[in-house]
């Protein structure tokens, strides 16, 4: 049995009167792939918040690697190997592609009290961040500016950039959203190219993607995880069907 | 010089690699180098004044593109080190000690420290509130100049001697004086250049295009802009120590919010993020300045409106209208 | 003891100078998104227009209502030809802009009026020291203005939270967009809005002009400390204006006042004075650094955006 990698423990968060994050818990083995499932509303964002720092837990806690991160900031996560994608794209609008993951090469290549040197010449940041694009699909693309990017060419850069640091866990927030079938595809094909190799936790609506590539699924509704288990478990739970996916729902 | 790797923009004509900004760069730099035998072929010793005032400005105006331009930290109170820099030239000639390798490092230190403290304090803040958070800070540094009985107070002090270099360069030499200017100012860019490529300038660069992206991917933005906030800092008290000798007078005045407005104008003007663009805001404010007020006794009936409409049309100021680049 | 009560209602009426240009700032800063410089500007010609205008309607009365109109007038003029243009850009780009307005207004005025700066003489009845608590005379003026002032924010409220318009304002300084999808006529309402800031802002500088000042200029050093009052008050918020207005004016006031002395107690003369003085001007600003450590947003940030 492979150690456990993410440890959420009785995680909860109240904003104003409601109830966000209802002790939350969950163990992630290092190379799963597990997603979460829920309706919208159900507090999928808060979780993502919580795990990445931006959101500050009323009570509960965090380990990653063995490390309690409850209270870590935000930056230093993502340099103990927690590497994340958002919902909504956020990437630097100005610059290419390749600038934009060579970045994030960067964030994990030491301090960056360097003055001097011409970081776009740098091969060290350079190759890795063309590797990155290349895994994603994006190869040809390294030199157009984001603005010039299709929407899921931007959500395909947005993985990179994940992926680029050579996180030890991903935390994909809807990564598919507004993703073409084609795009969608090879997307799923990487993920599962990456599973065993680095653990992910997906958060997706995509249901067809989710039967496809989890190994387990935890299905969350206001706040609270109403059952966890693999794919076919899930599928049957009485529950699960009830509470998310409903009648006329796709078959997966 | 572009400075993110953008596809090369096709301005309307070129001759080869010299685009129109490189044309005007060069234009700029060879005209600023004629100064001194302008002036001295035709007797004309104000023009030397004016721009040596315009070569200094353009320095403590780079070191505010760098912060705003590049960092995205608009300081309102940018003049408070030009302040800090003349200060520390006038205060310790004052007090005998007329050495310029004493007086102009204190300068730059004084004026780091102090950046240092306002950066600490004010780049926990964000948008208007950093903007008056660094007025507030530039505001107390002028009052307390003015409670300076001692230095002058509000009337200021005079400088009878100008920062010592004895055997290297005399500074009563307006000619040297000016060409040390510019040639400081010549570096001063180089070094911004490298600085804003470098892994740092990235760091800072990205922490204005999305810092919490950049907190996303793994690093600690405060404090790349603090040490970027500082290094401005630093060079623009250089700029106040040049300020200073230059007009051989320190007063509360330097300081004064209505000349960080002014030095806002000079990047806005030349063009944030361009190289040479507070050089071409310098020269362009200060000769707009000095034309003006020969054409009237009003002059800011003019240029008032006249930034009022830069501010609401042009992007990415004259560096952007020559390159055809409206991304402000 | 006397004394310090006597400096305690001068930092009131100080704070209640501040609160009417700090609440129009707000206003036009929560609802527009605006950043005016030329806020003081404002100030300043509601100044000058009630000099004027006393001087030839010869009744300080009609001097008065004639100058606020005037001023709000020459504002919503001047929002509808230049400042609307500014809305939706950087506040960069509002520094730049409203920068030029303050530069252009000053060397209007000064072209009018010429650089002199003017004089409102007060009825010598105004003048009067009434006896407010024992012993401690105080002129009769200095009372109207905290008294008028003290109208004026009541009726600012009544009006933000039992008008429609004032439903609008604050609807709008929470959700800008939503105020607009309801189909109400944003433009109009933008140039009231920035008209009622004008009018508390001309309304401010007139009554102040028989104590204090009429001069080019005069705009700056209060607009500096309206801004940092909107900064601790909360953006957006007229609540948080008005306590952040009387913290400031009482900051600054008996800050200014004693300081020297408290200094004095473990310093020498000369240096307890010139410290003294520095740290008194800086009073404000510490007061607005220590708030914004402990509530980045202000005391009172408005919700939602």
């Amino acid at each position: 049995m492979a150690e456990v990698l993410l440890e959420i423990e009785d995680l909860t968060k109240r904003f104003g009167g409601v109830v966000a994050a209802d002790g939350i818990s969950l163990a992630l083995p290092a190379g799963e792939l597990h997603a979460i499932i829920g309706p919208n509303g159900a507090g999928k964002s808060t979780l993502i918040g919580q795990l990445t720092g931006e959101v500050v837990p009323d009570s509960g806690r965090i380990r990653f690697g063995g490390q309690e991160i409850t209270s870590v900031p935000v930056y230093r996560r993502s340099q103990l190997g927690l590497a994340r994608s958002f919902q909504v794209t956020t990437l630097f609008p100005d610059f290419t592609a390749l600038d934009n993951v060579a970045l994030s090469v960067q964030a994990h290549s030491g301090h960056s009290f360097r003055f001097w040197r011409k970081a776009r010449r740098e091969a060290q940041l350079r190759e890795p961040a063309q590797i990155a694009l290349a895994r994603v699909g994006l190869a040809e693309r390294a030199a157009s500016l984001v603005a010039d990017l299709g929407h899921g060419e931007r959500r395909q850069l947005e993985i990179a950039m994940a992926l680029a640091g050579g996180p030890r866990m991903l935390l994909l927030d809807e990564p598919m959203a507004g993703m073409g079938p084609e795009e969608s595809a090879r997307l799923v094909e990487l993920l599962r190219a990456l599973k065993g190799a680095i653990t992910v936790l997906l958060i997706e609506h995509d249901i067809d993607a989710v039967f496809a590539l989890a190994d387990r699924i935890s299905v969350l509704v206001y706040g609270r995880i109403i059952a966890t288990g693999d794919p076919t478990t899930i599928r049957s739970d009485p529950a699960v069907r009830e509470a998310y996916l409903g009648e006329g729902a796709a078959d997966g | 010089m572009t400075v993110a790797s953008k596809p090369p923009v096709k301005p309307g004509w070129s001759f080869g690699v010299i685009t129109p900004r490189v044309g005007l760069n060069i234009a700029v730099v060879a005209t600023l180098a004629a100064v001194p035998a302008y002036a001295a072929l035709t007797g004309n010793t104000f023009a030397l004044t004016l721009f040596t005032r315009v070569v200094i400005l353009a320095i403590a105006a780079l070191s505010l593109n760098l912060i705003m331009g590049f960092g995205g930290m608009v300081s309102f109170g940018h003049a408070a080190y030009l302040g800090i820099g003349g200060y520390a030239v006038g205060i310790l000639a004052k007090e005998g000690i007329g050495s310029g390798f004493v007086q102009w490092p204190v300068a730059i230190g004084a004026a780091a420290l102090y950046a240092l403290v306002v950066g600490a304090l004010s780049l926990r803040t964000r948008g208007v509130y950093f903007i008056m958070i660094t007025l507030a800070f530039a505001q107390m540094i002028y009052y307390v100049a003015i409670g300076l009985d001692r230095y002058g107070g509000d009337d200021g002090l005079t400088i009878y001697h100008r920062s010592q270099f004895d055997g290297l360069i005399d500074l009563s030499n307006r000619t040297a004086f000016y060409y040390l200017c510019f040639g400081l100012l010549l570096v001063g860019i180089y070094l911004v250049w490298r600085i804003v490529n470098s892994r740092f300038g990235m760091v800072i660069q990205g922490a204005r295009s999305n810092e919490r992206r950049m907190r996303a991917i793994g690093f600690p933005t405060f404090r790349y802009r603090l040490v970027c906030f500082v290094i401005a800092g630093a060079m623009c008290g250089l700029a106040g120590a040049l300020l200073a000798n230059h007009t051989d007078f320190i007063s509360p005045a330097m300081m004064h919010w209505t000349r960080s407005g002014d030095l806002i104008v000079m990047v806005v003007l030349g063009g944030m993020q361009a190289m040479f663009g507070p050089l071409i805001g310098a020269l362009t404010f200060l000769i707009l300045e000095e034309g003006l007020s020969r054409l009237t006794e009003y002059s800011n009936l003019i240029l008032g409106p006249l930034l009022l409409v830069v501010a609401i049309s042009i992007r990415g100021g004259i560096d952007g209208l020559i390159t055809g680049r409206r991304g402000g | 003891m006397l004394y310090f009560f006597e400096q305690f209602l001068n930092g009131i009426q100080l704070g209640m100078l501040l609160f009417l240009l700090a609440a129009g700032l707000t206003l036009i800063f929560g609802i527009m998104d605006l950043v005016n410089l030329a806020h003081g500007s404002l100030y300043m010609l509601g100044a000058y227009f009630a000099a004027t205008f006393a001087e030839w309607t010869d009744s300080l009365l009609l001097g008065a209502m004639l100058a606020l109109a005037a001023t709000a007038v020459t504002a919503m003029a001047l929002e509808v030809i230049a400042v609307r243009r500014l809305y939706g850009r950087s506040h960069l780009d509002h520094v730049l802009g409203t920068f030029g307005l303050l530069l252009f207004f000053n060397e209007l005025v000064r072209l009018i009026w010429g650089p002199a700066g003017m004089t409102l003489s007060l009825p010598p009845e105004m003048l009067n020291a009434v006896e407010v608590l024992p012993g401690l005379f105080y002129p009769l003026y200095r009372l109207v203005i905290i008294g008028v002032t003290l109208g004026v924010a009541v009726l600012l409220y009544l009006l933000v939270m039992r008008t429609r318009l004032g439903m609008l304002i604050r609807a709008g300084a929470s959700n800008r967009e939503m105020v607009g999808a309801l189909g109400v006529n944003i433009k109009l309402l933008y140039t009231m809005v920035f008209g009622l800031g004008a009018a508390l802002a001309g309304f401010a500088g007139l009554m102040q002009a028989p104590i204090l000042t009429v001069q080019i200029g005069m705009g700056e050093n209060i607009l500096i400390a309206a801004f940092v009052v909107v900064t601790i008050g909360g953006i957006g918020s007229i609540r948080g204006a008005f306590v952040a207005a009387l913290l400031v004016g009482l900051a600054d006031t008996v800050g200014r006042t004693f300081a020297p002395d408290l200094l004095h107690t473990f310093l020498s003369e000369s240096a307890s004075s010139s410290l003294g003085r520095a740290l008194s001007s800086m009073m404000i600003y510490l007061v607005m650094a220590i708030v914004l450590i402990a509530r980045p947003e202000g005391l009172f940030p408005a919700a939602g955006k």
